[in-house]
């Protein structure tokens, strides 16, 4: 490797390289635009564009073909507010976080602390936990749909009574949460494990020396130690959770579900797109749904920058 | 100058791994009591696969026979038989792998040249990019889908491959990835190489990429499997049966037409196996990979 890099040095390319940093910069200079280019091209057409074009449509009544628009304002935005859909699958996708949320976050540590903790066949554990993430999400959808299935399913089976999950409002939402946990804790899980063997072995050490018991060490060392984890966990599940769609619309045979109740943000958004063509109206939707995403990620990066000032 | 970027890939590897290797130790009662846990635990999650491949053992007459029972009583591979004789789900499967291929490699390349262009060069308008990729990091075609498609749909591609592949390959997300992690390689590497008479794209192709090979599976990795797995991107985009991807078949196709259910969970096995058959074999690289990309958000 080395030869080959000094056959090539021409007299002229050595002595810029050699002339320093900030030589090296202009060099960098010329290329570094080419290095993004790639990436570039791409983000703008499929990333930047279509924001632009959805802001721009968001004030248009546009239908499907993308003709004979005119500009309406914020005729759609106004539309939204008072359009009790927008806020009946937006309560919907909020109720799903905050049911999946919590819960995958302490299963995802409980199951990462039982892994960690246990001596033997610890890929075996690992496997087993999660594996149900590498599933698509419609056969885990499909799963169970098929275990919920009021009649033939198992769940019904195992634990008795005829509940009606997929069919009563009540439950509907309740069993779409029940897949999603099973499907994606895992991910959490790796997370949270891979924190647990971050974690120096000496602290424990020093503790047990100190005389700390297991609960101590519990409450003291690891607790503490994983607390930016649980805050990356809890980030990219909210985030992930706002945007739930694929279980929902699986599991409910691609309709609503019971009167509505699982009807997801972002299926109300693919409704009025798609079903019923209103382009500039989905698309004002959109933009409102990106601003709330936006804002919960914009927090935490304000909660994270907080933290690390704090700190110092 | 080669053994140095050996002992930075030891280095760079160690604090993350997840190493299965823990030294045989006694049965003591803790250690019975955490593994029968486990046991039930893996049970549960278990169960709903067993219970997928016994129904799909099954006729479809039996599977929803009422009350339910685990095993078939009459073990019958009709369901597996059929849906690879009447469906498509051997194009889909062709699908699924061209697009999760074509994906991974135009996002492995793409973002590992724009992670280093952002981490190590210097060009006009570099701040403001990186803000539009951090800004980037919100948007998804569950957020925008609707001008996306709009969009996808001025370009002519809707109902094609590009427009399958295409949208997947802008992941602000793997850019960041890889742009925090070549920020956190020494300069003295480069430099060294530099002042030998080295260009940019040699150092990058020669000295970066190799020391990079862990975060690089990494992201290929995350992205096979998110690809593999993306439901709601070719469901907007294709409605044509020979186009569909594994999921979006089995979803929309397999469940259209009153639900076969023994068919349909072994449509779903086939989805679902190959991943779970090749985690098996790269259990240790494909986990390192997911919590690698996973803490990268940190």
């Amino acid at each position: 490797m080395t030869t080959s890099a000094q056959t090539v040095i021409a007299p002229s390319r050595a002595r810029t390289a050699a002339a320093g940093a900030t030589v090296r910069r202009k060099q960098g200079f010329q290329h570094g635009g080419w290095f993004v280019a790639p990436f570039l091209a791409l983000f703008a057409l499929f990333v930047i564009w279509p924001l632009l074009r959805g802001f721009y449509l968001s004030f248009t009544d546009a239908n499907i073909s993308g003709d004979a628009t005119s500009f309406v304002g914020l005729d759609n935005y106004r539309e939204a507010l008072d359009d009790p859909l927008v806020w009946e699958s937006l309560g919907n996708s909020a109720y799903f976080t905050l049911l999946v949320v919590p819960c995958i976050t302490v299963l995802a540590f409980l199951l990462a602390m039982l892994a960690h903790h246990i001596e033997r066949g610890k890929w075996l554990w690992r496997l087993c936990f999660f594996a149900p993430f590498l599933l698509p999400s419609t056969v885990a959808a499909n799963l169970w749909q098929w275990l919920f299935n009021p009649g033939t399913g198992m769940i019904n089976f195992v634990f008795g009574g005829e509940t009606p999950w997929l069919t009563d409002k009540s439950y509907a939402m309740l069993a779409v949460v029940v897949c999603t946990l099973w499907w994606t804790v895992g991910f959490s899980f790796l997370l949270y494990l891979a924190a647990l063997q971050g974690i120096p072995a000496h602290l424990y050490e020093a503790a047990k020396l100190d005389g700390a018991n297991a609960w101590h060490r519990m409450v003291h060392i690891t607790l503490p130690m994983l607390r930016n984890i649980t805050g990356l966990v809890l980030a990219l599940q909210i985030l992930a959770s706002l945007q739930v769609f694929d279980q929902a619309v699986v599991m409910m045979d691609f309709l609503p579900g019971p009167e509505g109740s699982t009807r997801t943000f972002v299926q109300y958004t693919l409704e009025e797109g798609f079903t019923s063509y209103r382009v500039g109206y989905a698309s004002a939707i959109s933009i409102i749904f990106f601003v709330i995403i936006a804002a919960v990620a914009l927090a935490r990066m304000w909660l994270l920058r907080n933290r690390e000032e704090g700190g110092r | 100058m080669s053994t140095a970027a050996q002992t930075h890939v030891k280095a760079g590897k160690a604090p993350r791994t997840l190493t299965d290797k823990a030294p045989r130790k006694p049965w003591t009662p803790s250690q019975i009591v955490l593994t029968l846990l486990a046991t039930a635990v893996s049970a549960v999650f278990l169960a709903p696969l067993v219970w997928a491949l016994f129904t799909s053992l099954k006729s479809e007459t039996e599977a929803v026979e009422v009350p339910t029972h685990w095993l078939p009583k009459d073990w019958t591979t009709q369901a597996w038989q059929a849906i690879f004789e009447t469906g498509n789900i051997t194009n889909w499967f062709v699908n699924s792998f061209v697009v999760s291929v074509c994906v991974t490699a135009v996002v492995l390349s793409v973002s590992a040249l724009a992670g280093y262009g952002f981490a190590r060069t210097e060009f006009r308008g570099k701040n403001l990019l990186l803000g539009l990729v951090m800004t980037g990091l919100m948007v998804s075609p569950a957020v925008l889908g609707v001008p996306l498609f709009t969009t996808v749909q001025q370009m002519g591609m809707v109902d094609t491959y590009w427009g399958m592949i295409l949208p997947q390959c802008a992941p602000a997300a793997m850019v960041y990835i890889l742009y925090k992690f070549f920020q956190g390689i020494p300069r003295e590497l480069e430099e060294a190489a530099f002042i030998d008479g080295a260009g940019r794209w040699r150092v990058f192709f020669t000295i970066v990429l190799p020391l990079s090979r862990p975060s690089l599976a990494a992201v290929g990795i995350f992205t096979f499997i998110a690809s593999w797995n993306n439901f709601l991107w070719p469901y907007m985009v294709t409605n044509n049966p020979d186009l569909m991807t594994m999921p979006n078949g089995i979803a929309t196709v397999m469940n259209s037409y009153g639900i076969q259910w023994a068919q349909l969970m072994a449509g779903g096995l086939m989805a679902g196996l190959p991943l779970i058959v090749v985690f098996v074999f790269f259990q240790r690289q494909i986990v390192a990979g997911v919590a690698h990309t996973g803490l990268a958000g940190q």
